[in-house]
């Protein structure tokens, strides 16, 4: 799929928000979508529900096309920075919300109630939303996002506004979404979050889909050390450098730097040289975070176009 | 699934909605309050004050209505597009012009039961006047039930113009549509005296486009206590019905294809 918005406001131009974008998810995963701000996350999930109309290209979720009421019925969505009624209780919203499903008032409630419960709002019911703080706005989102059900939930940044023991709890509530075999496809910039919960992840940038991926199969090949050398002579810190993934650290007679796993003996093998004395040898893990950086910095290398000619 | 229940629940929670409003309370009681002071201006014109009451009480239903379907009607979807509340209701299992038309018959909804408390302040206020009721006064329900009908039509002219226009654009542009619609017999009229056939095409065509305001107004015939013919309740109605229906399909087919970004 793309999507091109209009920007400008006498001469009206394209601006592509979204390039070509190509994915499936399987059922039953938790995905993971990755990207700076205005990478294009929100935009794919809004075209996924239908708020907005691809410029070319479809999607389809279980078979179902985007943005039809059938589709609906199997799926669930949180919006970035949800704002609901606010002169609604939480109860009262989510009973307004149930109404739009095939439901009987019994199963209405008894839905409603164990959502409420299960986001930890139940003591809460009876207040307004605008009293709300933004944290608990959240969790009347996802609320509202797996009330009826859903075999599929979007969730956009639902991580965001919240603190530390809200963030886990919505991490243990798509962890427990994940167990009862639903399908969660979620965006966030929080990596270790990511991290944390997905079966496989995708990296945005500028519209473009830069990375796709098992995080086992993006993390775990990737192993190196972390090395701490006294260096005693200039002349070695080029072969340093040549060793190491980043720019070597340099200070007071030190030097730290990261290498990839292959290439410890030939580090050994330096030390062995004279005018350097290894002092700590540490395993480091790739993370999610440095494949992010990785791929964000080579996307940027190749400055893909941000808007069509 | 039922469509229709999906629709009846965005009519009560756009009803329930206005009636949280403390805005809607105090347009509604300045309203009374000018329906009881036009009993004194009777006082000042003796003979006529029975008249005085109906066209002041009549006006008061009238304008504070006007004031509330312009003042809701504005925010029905703007509002709504603006703080982001239609993301998670269009991600539920209904179509985007079911939300246009609960939203449509919620604010209709409002406006008769604002209207019903506004007619019962001046019925009462009648009632203290002369004691009694004359059979005549049955009109009145005719006259209410125009201004009714005509507030429907400035509600479906809110919604299209908030479909595609601010809530400020889409007031003054509802203003003027009312007010050029208060006038078109004029319109008319002009046209049938220029010699330009320029401006008389134009003033036919204006004639045509806009909504006619002024056979709802029969506030200066039913206080004098004139009937009211049959024809003119079966054709305003039906007016009403088809004007404000192409409106509102006019509003759901724009929303409809609207990116909500």
């Amino acid at each position: 799929m793309s999507k091109d918005y209009s920007v400008g406001f006498w001469r009206k131009r394209p601006f592509r928000a979204l390039h070509q974008l190509s994915l499936q998810i399987e059922r039953g995963e938790v995905f993971g979508f990755l990207g700076p701000n205005g990478a294009g996350k929100t935009t794919t999930l809004k075209l996924l529900t239908g708020l907005i109309f691809p410029t070319e290209g479809t999607a389809t979720i279980l078979g179902h096309p985007v943005g039809e009421p059938e589709t609906f019925l199997h799926m669930g969505y949180l919006p970035e920075q949800p704002y609901f009624y606010d002169y609604l209780t939480a109860e009262e919203l989510l009973d307004y919300f149930a109404r739009f499903f095939p439901l009987p008032p019994a199963e209405r409630k008894r839905r409603r109630d164990t959502v409420l419960e299960q986001v930890g709002l139940a003591e809460f019911r009876h207040r307004p939303l605008r009293k709300f703080s933004k944290g608990m706005l959240q969790r009347v989102g996802i609320a509202q996002a797996v009330l009826h059900g859903p075999e599929i939930v979007l969730l956009d940044e639902p991580m965001s506004g919240l603190d530390p023991v809200g963030r886990r709890e919505v991490r243990d509530l798509i962890l427990q979404l994940k167990a009862e075999g639903k399908t969660v496809f979620f965006s966030t910039h929080i990596l270790s979050d990511a991290e944390a919960l997905c079966d496989r992840v995708a990296v945005l940038n500028r519209g473009r889909l830069v990375g796709v991926g098992r995080i086992s199969e993006l993390v775990e090949p990737r192993t190196g050390y972390e090395v701490v050398l006294e260096c005693s002579s200039p002349e070695a810190l080029p072969k340093l450098e040549a060793l190491a993934t980043k720019p070597l650290f340099a200070s007071g007679g030190q030097c730290r730097l990261e290498i990839p796993e292959q290439r410890l003996p030939e580090l050994l093998t330096l030390c062995q040289g004279g005018g350097l004395r290894l002092i700590s040898l540490n395993p480091v893990r790739f993370s999610l975070e440095d494949y992010f950086v990785e791929v964000l910095r080579g996307a940027d290398a190749n400055r893909p176009p941000a808007s069509t000619p | 699934m039922n469509s229709l229940s999906q629709t009846r629940a965005i009519v009560l929670n756009t009803f329930r909605e206005a009636v949280r409003d403390r805005v809607l309370y105090n347009l509604i009681a300045f309203a009374l309050i000018l329906i009881a002071s036009a009993l004194l201006f009777g006082e000042i014109s003796i003979g006529i004050q029975k008249t005085i009451l109906i066209n002041v009480g009549l006006s008061s239903i009238s304008i504070f209505g006007l004031l509330i379907s312009i003042f809701l009607g504005i925010g029905l979807v703007y509002k709504e597009m603006e703080k982001r509340s239609l993301y998670a209701l269009l991600s539920k299992p209904i179509r985007r012009h079911q939300f246009i038309v609960g939203k449509f018959l919620g604010l209709n909804f409002t406006l008769l039961v604002n209207t019903a408390f506004m007619s019962a302040g001046l019925w009462a206020a009648l009632y203290y006047l002369t004691r009694q009721f004359e059979p005549q006064d049955q009109f009145l329900w005719v006259a209410i039930y125009f201004i009714l009908l005509s507030l429907s039509l400035v509600t479906a002219l809110c919604l299209f113009f908030s479909c595609f226009a601010t809530p400020v654009l889409s007031a003054i542009f509802t203003l003027l549509v009312y007010i050029i619609g208060n006038f078109s017999a004029d319109i008319r009229t002009f046209g049938e005296l220029t010699q330009n056939n320029l401006l008389k095409g134009l003033t036919t065509f204006l004639y045509y486009l806009l909504p006619n305001f002024s056979d709802f107004n029969i506030a200066a015939w039913v206080s004098h206590g004139k009937a009211v013919a049959p024809r003119l309740i079966l054709l305003n109605t039906l007016y009403t019905l088809i004007y404000g229906g192409i409106l509102v399909a006019a509003s759901a087919l724009i929303f409809s294809r609207k990116d909500l970004k």
